[in-house]
């Protein structure tokens, strides 16, 4: 193999770009990153990076001195592959030949059908959101967080820290429900009445209505995670001022920002014969359709042995450590046997308190608070399917739940090679 | 100079004990019995290393994938990019001794605020 391109350059492409290095590869390495920045990591961009405690210069996630002996590519958009010859087309024209390709194009924000929306809506994904965010919310003023993901969470927490007055609008029965299970999820949310949020659980948005002489309302056409088409939507004029719930409701808001989920950027990779659903179809190695190409990251469905499905897991720990095995999988051809990915892992820090995820949830018949008081905000719980440990959270709880997140690790890993 | 820091007995193989000096500092007890004294605090967030994940020689910290080898303070992996500060420890009577570094410490930016009186 005499050039690898891994396209994408976040977190999980430069860990693939890592791998092939540390993995003996010396060839020809192009990086093609679709935003100007060198890798940064995002999960300060919800939190320290908001209030400026974090800067952008600690974002980077290179190493002083680092040189992995690459070409990179940066504000460059691929927009095809073609499988045959392993070429990659960019926006520009350009062509990258390589041997292998690693997929790493991660996922977009989705946002409210209808457009950007006026001024002050914002969705979170990128530095380049977080920056208008940040400056936005130095302003002060009322925000109304839309979505009930760690993105909604975590934004909702930092502002309320910030002093901001906050409502939280979420379209399910409660913040984080999906992969806290709604059990854990309510006991983890009384957080935000704690710190004065106005959590509003069980509603759609209807539409955002601008200040002033903007149009009474801007129809956003979203209902929970569903966004429907509407008729319409040219909404981006002036600032806004308000967001209209599905009961009519309407809340003040001089910010807004709309955590509705992320896509897996594989639409480049259509007709490209690279199977494709939700995401890249992988194997349990990262591997796809297609020889010589392999996925990582947010827009990789890898198969998961436990629940015999593909899933995509959009964490920060997968992407930093599954490419080892993609890129493993890549250099040999796919015979090298995978190794057992540790569980999908996440934090999340609210409000000053860690919230600390092992596991899948959704595979749990039982769930159990092993230690410590919901009441106190400080506690383990375990989740279970027939008897046997499947997920452990952990809020406030940090050295207990590094133990049991070890046990579940180890757990796995026997279970895969018995 | 070396202090007291704790009884040897004190610290089970695999588990660490905590100095309230200012920065905190941790002292490891490997699996193999190997004492290791480094800053307590992770490099990248404000995390205790002792809550994490304690494997041969390496502490991996308990938010995310980066590991300290406690002999050098080295990390290997993001986002930490700094290396967390040793101290020398020496064991006698059954007493570890730890002797501070003079070096500064590699604290993250917002325990590093707050210990310069900043706003935490």
């Amino acid at each position: 193999m005499r050039t690898v391109a891994v396209i994408g350059a976040s977190l999980a492409g430069l860990s693939a770009s890592r791998s092939l290095r540390e993995q003996g590869y010396d060839g020809r390495l192009v990086i093609v990153g679709a935003e100007t920045h060198r890798p940064y990591d995002r999960p300060p961009l919800s939190k320290e990076f908001l209030t400026g405690k974090v800067a952008e210069a600690e974002l980077a996630l290179e190493a002083d001195g680092e040189d992995l002996a690459a070409e990179w590519v940066l504000g460059a958009c691929a927009v095809g592959l073609e499988t045959g010859e392993r070429s990659v087309r960019l926006a520009d024209g350009r062509a990258v030949r390589a041997d292998g390709v690693v997929i790493a194009t991660g996922a977009a924000a989705r946002t409210l059908p209808g457009g950007d929306g006026p001024a002050g809506v914002h969705v979170l994904r990128t530095l380049d959101d977080a920056r208008g965010l940040r400056d936005d919310l130095a302003r002060g003023g009322r925000l109304v967080v839309i979505g009930g993901g760690f993105v909604g969470a975590e934004v909702a927490s930092t502002a309320a820290v910030m002093g901001l007055d906050v409502t939280f609008v979420v379209a399910g029965p409660t913040p984080l429900a999906g992969p806290l299970g709604p059990d854990m999820a309510a006991a983890v949310s009384v957080l935000h009445a704690d710190h004065g949020v106005r959590l509003l659980c069980g509603t759609g948005v209807r539409g955002l209505v601008g200040k002033g002489a903007s149009p009474a309302v801007l129809p956003s056409g979203l209902r929970g995670a569903e966004a429907t088409e509407v008729s319409g939507g040219a909404a981006g004029r002036g600032r806004v001022g308000a967001v209209v719930l599905d009961d009519g409701r309407s809340i003040p808001a001089d910010i807004v920002v709309v955590g509705i989920g992320a896509v897996a950027c594989t639409d480049w990779l259509e007709g490209s014969g690279v199977a494709l659903d939700n995401g890249v179809r992988c194997g349990a190695d990262g591997t796809t359709s297609v020889p010589g190409v392999v996925a990582v990251g947010d827009c990789a469905a890898w198969y998961d042995a436990a629940s015999a499905t593909h899933r995509r897991v959009e964490h920060w720990t997968g992407a930093n450590e599954r490419p080892a095995a993609a890129v493993a999988a890549l250099l040999s051809g796919g015979t090298a046997p995978p190794a057992p990915p540790r569980p999908p892992y996440f934090w999340s820090d609210q409000y000053g308190v860690r919230i600390q995820f092992v596991g899948n949830a959704a595979r749990a018949d039982s769930v159990t608070v092993e230690d410590g008081s919901p009441a106190d905000r400080s506690f383990l719980a375990v989740y279970r399917r027939a008897g046997e440990p499947v997920a452990v959270l952990g809020v406030d709880r940090t050295k207990l739940f590094t133990r049991r997140r070890k046990q579940l690790a180890t757990s796995v890993a026997r279970g895969a090679t018995a | 100079m070396m202090n007291p820091a704790c009884r040897l007995a004190g610290i089970p193989r695999g588990e660490s004990c905590r100095l309230e000096t200012g920065p905190p500092v941790a002292v490891f007890r490997t699996e193999d019995g190997e004492v290791y004294a480094i800053d307590d605090t992770c490099t990248h967030q404000d995390a205790s290393l002792p809550d994490g994940w304690l494997e041969g020689r390496e502490v991996e910290y308990p938010l995310h994938a980066s590991k300290f080898d406690l002999r050098t303070g080295a990390v290997d992996a993001p986002p930490a990019r700094l290396p967390v500060r040793t101290h020398q420890v020496l064991l006698e009577d059954g007493t570890v001794y730890v002797a501070l570094s003079d070096a500064p410490p590699n604290l993250p930016p917002c325990v590093a605020a707050r210990l310069a009186g900043g706003v935490a």
